[in-house]
């Protein structure tokens, strides 16, 4: 049998992994250095502040970035409080038992279901059945399902994680439960909840099969949330499948980027924020 | 009934079970008012669960199982009905650890007050000098009332513990172990507070360290795996106790 003497082994293995990580990390650069390099030089104030025109040809992108606003928007809007608010009942109000284990069950299984399927579902019940059509209004409802688990689960960490002396604290001085879940539980936690809701926005930004399911793909600057839109997403792959404008399809890849690396940022920020409250 | 005058607190035959296993068994005690009344006894005699049950935290464990009557000033405070955020702006709670609000220390202080509906800015003032006077915390952090409380030292924190609970303007301290994680001058500080405060404030100390019981108790309860075995000013105790099992405590034979 072959003998490896233990130093050459741990040379070797040092080597070796210091190879895979630098390659997922050389991914990473690369991606994003591919996008950047193709899209950057198309990205103007023009590009951002015009409308398309003819089918995105040429213009800009703007009516795609509000379109894309709006859905985030109406999607927190729902699913802000929904989530926040299951997340302090399963936190503050029940004792861990049958209940809250299948309430978290239940929540995990929705993380579990394919984006696609949540899209079906959106298109049945608030384009056909409720009639809203393809429109901002409906995918931002279907958006807000998909993020639920995630606003939950983020949630519920952060609420928890604030220590239960606290809460003792609070209970001793008289102040009440609810106003010691308003006035020293949330206020500890927010950071780690706003962490929370930041990534499920960049979560938002790249869907496009759901979107296109339940808001449509109109070009139009959308004028309420009655109307269809189209998002960033959407619109860079319409763009590049249909073969209507690469140079476009990477300016507005890039701008999706840029915009998932701010929204990573600020919520590893966030997270530091709160990780300092509590060390 | 007269006694009331006397004493603050009043238990009655109280039993506590968690669960199965008992933690007081038929526990009567009289509170004097405007004294200090050190309870002693090793760990899981009750004496922590006692306390929390006069300001009724007990409410917060599951399975808790509670007989018997409290009396604060007369009032029987175990009555379902009530109010219990009353009650524990009545009766102020100072933890073994010393745990300040991640907020500034006049907030930390105006806290309970708002909440009890104190809005008046001046007021607030006051009652946070007032506080911090009475725990002997004022001349330390007057000037930086409005930094984190999370700076202070480990005697200073607990201080501000013990200002917290005056500034409820409440009648009744608990403290469970207060000096257990401090040094011996921030231990000493803390007993100078409570010493003079006690000719406005009802005091139940409860603690490990008993000579520190001896040193600040007027009165003096030993507790031992439930039992409630002898009550009696402290020289009685300390000196000639009537059950062999307190001597064997004071005398350090075990605990």
């Amino acid at each position: 049998m072959m003998h490896i003497n233990p130093t050459l082994s741990q040379k070797i293995m040092k080597v070796l992994l210091w190879g895979l990580t630098g390659l997922t990390i050389g991914i990473l650069f690369f991606i994003i250095f591919f996008i950047f390099f193709n899209g950057l030089p198309q990205i103007s104030w023009t590009f951002l502040s015009s409308n398309p025109v003819d089918m995105g040809r040429s213009g800009g992108i703007w009516a795609t970035i509000v379109s894309t606003v709006y859905l985030i928007g109406i999607a927190l809007f729902f699913a802000t409080p929904l989530g926040l608010g299951t997340a302090i009942f399963l936190t503050e109000y029940t004792r861990e038992g049958l209940i809250t284990k299948i309430i978290r069950f239940g929540t995990e299984s929705l993380a579990g279901i394919p984006s696609i399927i949540l899209g079906l579902f959106g298109f049945a019940i608030f384009v056909m059945a409720f009639g809203w059509g393809w429109s901002l209004l409906s995918g931002g409802l279907t958006l807000s399902t998909m993020l639920l688990p995630t606003i939950i689960r983020t949630s519920e960490e952060s609420i928890l994680a604030v220590p239960r002396e606290y809460r003792e604290v609070a209970f001793s001085l008289g102040v009440g439960k609810w106003k010691t879940i308003t006035r020293v539980v949330l206020p500890s936690a927010l950071p780690g909840i706003m962490t929370g809701i930041v990534l499920s926005i960049a979560r938002s930004v790249g869907e496009t099969a759901v979107i296109i399911f339940t808001a449509g793909s109109s070009l139009r600057f959308p004028e309420s949330i009655f109307e269809s839109g189209r998002t960033l997403a959407v619109h860079f792959y319409i763009l590049a499948r249909e073969g209507i404008s690469m140079s476009m399809a990477y300016g507005t890849a890039a701008i999706l980027v840029l915009l998932i690396l701010i929204i990573n940022i600020s919520a590893y920020l966030l997270m530091r924020m709160f990780m300092k409250k509590f060390s | 009934m007269p006694e009331f005058d006397q004493n603050k607190i009043q238990v009655k035959e109280l039993t506590v079970l968690y669960g199965n296993e008992s933690s007081l068994q038929s526990i009567s005690l009289d509170v004097p008012k405007n004294q200090i009344t050190g309870i002693m006894g090793p760990s899981n005699s009750g004496k922590s669960t006692l306390l929390r049950i006069l300001n009724r935290l007990s409410d917060l464990i599951p399975n808790i199982l509670i007989r018997g009557k409290v009396y604060l000033d007369g009032e029987d405070i175990l009555r379902s009905h009530y109010d219990v955020n009353r009650l524990r702006a009545r009766v102020g709670m100072v933890f073994a650890k010393p745990i300040p609000l991640p907020r500034s220390i006049y907030e930390n202080l105006t806290f309970g007050p708002k909440i009890h509906g104190l809005k008046e800015r001046r007021r607030l003032d006051e009652r946070v000098e007032q506080s911090l006077r009475a725990a002997i915390l004022w001349d330390e952090v007057k000037d930086r009332l409005f930094e984190s409380a999370l700076n202070l030292s480990g005697g200073q924190q607990q201080r501000l513990c013990i200002a917290r609970t005056l500034a409820m303007q409440s009648e009744v301290i608990l403290l469970d172990e207060p000096t257990s994680g401090l040094d011996p001058i921030s231990t000493a500080k803390i007993e100078e507070a409570l010493r003079s405060l006690k000719k406005d404030y009802t005091i139940i100390l409860v603690s490990n360290n008993t000579k520190q019981i001896a040193r600040i108790s007027d009165k003096v309860a030993f507790f031992l795996m439930g039992d409630l075995v002898e009550y009696g000013p402290p020289d009685k105790l300390f000196t000639s106790p009537a059950d062999k099992r307190t001597e064997d405590y004071v005398s350090g034979r075990f605990g």
